[in-house]
């Protein structure tokens, strides 16, 4: 079932959440909606599922071609994980998980033993099956997604949307449910749309990232696309960290601190200031100079707990920068706080400034 | 260090209070005492005294002051307004806590203040504007009388008034129990297929049961006490509209102080039986909280 929204925009009072947004999923995707809060990705999320109305104005909401936008939320069949899971507390997890196939209208619902044979496999499906009997408040937060998740599930979704569906577990949880659900869906192959503000979270589970930014879509694409090149500032800025450099495009070189670049990508830019990004792991850091274009640096801190060493440093026209390098590297370079060394830029991305004056 | 703050939080999590807010023991005795001494003597010195004046004159009389036509009478009114007045409260108590926690509507604020004037106005003043709109000479009077309808000095006008008075306690009850619970699971229920009634019955009512037969309680406990507002609007006819506060009241004038005080035990016992119902609830609200914070905490 393919999901198209098309140049919806709401505002809630004088706050626009969505500014003639357009998006459209293919069957069986998997596609996240990443953006820092207030991006309005939870309220296009929303809305997708019936639960806020967008406003008068705005386009229609095509599941699989046909517009849902005058239908009521439980009418839409779409199967919704909320961000605090929002469990029935009064309810064991198996009722949580059958509620969605009592409260049928009595044609159309189950017979009770039909109910307990799927809601079993529901359960055992999300590896909870011996958990039938207990109530939320006795299980971890991890169990609680996936009781969400089941009780989504039982009424068969056509789509499945996803509200910040790991943002309250820890991150060892996280990561493990994240994997889960990539093999759950993998499996069953429900078109799902999730709302997140992790950008790993998005880059590593996603078949598609739509970044949002101030109620805008930003770009839209596989997770590699949005990643390694990026379409505007935003973009390039929240998905990982950055160096940002005010600098100038002239005669086909890029001016920045102490370098000129020669960039034969944009040679063809007239002459004008711009922002010119690097990210840490694409200066190449040495400690004599490689006799390419080089920025001399002093390093004032040092992180090597991690799978790669990270340096803060200080360049020699006073601006503080980050690297990245391999652990093997830093050791052979033998770098501390106070050496000096000298960056050499493999890449740079450069956005034409608008300077609003 | 660490050992410190492990000792705090083990502290807290049984409900007690941290090493911070430990006052010097003498003045923590001081409060106690306080509180101990005053609810002694407003509360049950009192409480013996309405008991011992009851059974002075011994069980039999004690018991024929119950039998009595017109305190029978009394009993008997004071539990049909109750049965007429708690329902219908009820009703609106919860049909206001909802509107009030899961909707957003102009004049919210205006209307949860408006829920409170009952608690701020004086029942007396609450039964003289019933007397001012359906009196004889009220705003209501004439028309009534020419369709023959008597609301003041009846059993319709004791009625009125008590609802009155009676109408925020279950409201109130409610109202930040039910914002406290959000509206996510109404939500899911919505999304899953549930209909607006189907929702209040298996997601709304069974979360808020226990809270809200504690405003029932109480909203009863003031229906059956309420002596104020009555007490204006009802005439003091004996055997019709005389309920049992004001039973009492009249016994009491005419110096018939056991048969007084033997309704009197009554009421005491209906506060009582409230009192118990009350705490039992609230150990029941708090021991599922107690359970449910635990295993928030052991996550």
């Amino acid at each position: 079932m393919s999901i198209e929204a098309r140049n919806i925009s709401k505002s809630f009072g004088s706050f626009v959440a969505l500014d003639d947004v357009s998006l459209t999923v293919a069957t069986g995707e998997l596609v996240a909606l990443l953006g820092p809060s207030g991006s309005g990705k939870t309220t296009l999320l929303r809305i997708i599922a019936g639960l806020e109305r967008p406003d008068r104005y705005s386009g229609p909401i095509l599941f699989h071609e046909e517009n849902v936008a005058s239908r009521r939320v439980g009418d839409r069949g779409v199967g919704f994980v909320f961000q605090h899971y929002a469990l029935f507390r009064h309810m064991t997890v198996f009722d949580n998980v059958a509620f969605g196939l009592r409260v049928r209208p009595r044609r159309l619902r189950a017979v009770k033993s039909v109910i307990r044979e799927r809601v079993d496999q529901l359960l055992q499906l999300v590896q909870l099956d011996s958990f039938a009997t207990r109530y939320p408040h006795q299980l971890s937060g991890g169990q609680r997604q996936r009781v969400a998740l089941a009780r989504a599930l039982a009424i068969q979704p056509k789509v499945l949307l996803l509200d910040e569906p790991f943002g309250s577990l820890d991150a060892k949880v996280r990561q493990e449910l994240r994997r889960w659900l990539r093999r759950l869906h993998d499996e069953i192959h429900v078109t799902s749309v999730f709302v997140t503000h992790d950008q790993e979270e998005a880059l590593e589970l996603a078949d598609r990232v739509v970044v949002m930014n101030e109620g805008r879509i930003e770009q839209i694409g596989a997770p590699d696309e949005v990643f390694h090149n990026p379409r505007t500032e935003f973009v390039m800025n929240f998905l990982g960290q950055v160096n940002l450099f005010g600098g100038r495009v002239e005669d086909g070189k890029v001016l920045f601190s102490t370098l000129a670049l020669d960039s034969p990508r944009h040679a063809q830019l007239p002459n004008q200031p711009v922002k010119v990004f690097v990210r840490p792991h694409d200066f190449e850091v040495n400690t004599q100079p490689n006799g390419q274009i080089n920025l001399r640096a002093t390093v004032s801190r040092v992180h090597s707990a991690g799978p790669n060493a990270r340096l803060q440093l200080v360049a020699e026209s006073g601006e503080s920068l980050s690297a990245e390098l391999s652990q093997e590297r830093f050791r052979d370079l033998g770098i501390r706080p106070g050496s000096q060394v000298f960056l050499t830029p493999r890449d740079v991305k450069i956005f034409v400034a608008d300077y609003v004056i | 260090m660490a050992a410190t703050i492990a000792n705090t939080n083990s502290a807290n999590a049984k409900g007690y209070p941290g090493s911070a807010v430990l006052e010097p023991f003498w003045i923590r005795w001081l409060l106690i005492g306080v509180t101990l001494v005053f609810l002694a003597l407003f509360l049950f010195v009192p409480l013996v005294a309405v008991f011992t004046q009851a059974f002075e004159k011994g069980w039999r009389v004690y018991l024929a002051s119950l039998k009595d036509t017109d305190a029978l009478a009394a009993i008997r009114l004071t539990l049909f307004v109750a049965v007429i007045v708690v329902p219908i409260n009820t009703l609106f108590g919860v049909s206001a806590a909802w509107a009030i926690s899961k909707f957003e509507f102009a004049g919210k604020s205006l209307l949860t203040t408006l829920i409170d004037l009952p608690y701020s106005v004086s029942p007396v003043i609450a039964g003289m504007i019933f007397v001012l709109m359906f009196g004889r000479n009220g705003w209501f009077g004439p028309w009534l009388e020419a369709h023959n309808i008597q609301v003041i000095f009846s059993v319709s006008g004791i009625v009125l008034a008590t609802l009155f008075v009676t109408f925020p306690f279950v409201a109130r009850e409610l109202i930040p129990l039910m914002q406290s619970q959000g509206t996510e699971e109404e939500e899911a229920a919505r999304v899953l297929g549930a209909g607006g009634w189907q929702i209040f019955r298996r997601v709304t009512l069974p979360n808020i049961k226990w809270g809200l037969l504690y405003g029932i309680i109480l909203c009863n406990a003031r229906t059956m006490g309420e002596f104020g507002a009555v007490s204006v609007v009802s005439g003091h006819i004996r055997g019709e509209t005389n309920t049992m506060p004001l039973q009492v009241e009249v016994l009491y004038n005419e110096y018939n102080v056991a048969a007084a005080f033997s309704l009197a035990s009554l009421l005491a016992m209906l506060a009582l039986v409230t009192l118990v119902l009350k705490s039992l609830l609230e150990w029941k609200g708090i021991g599922r909280k107690t359970s449910e914070a635990q295993a928030y905490i052991g996550d």
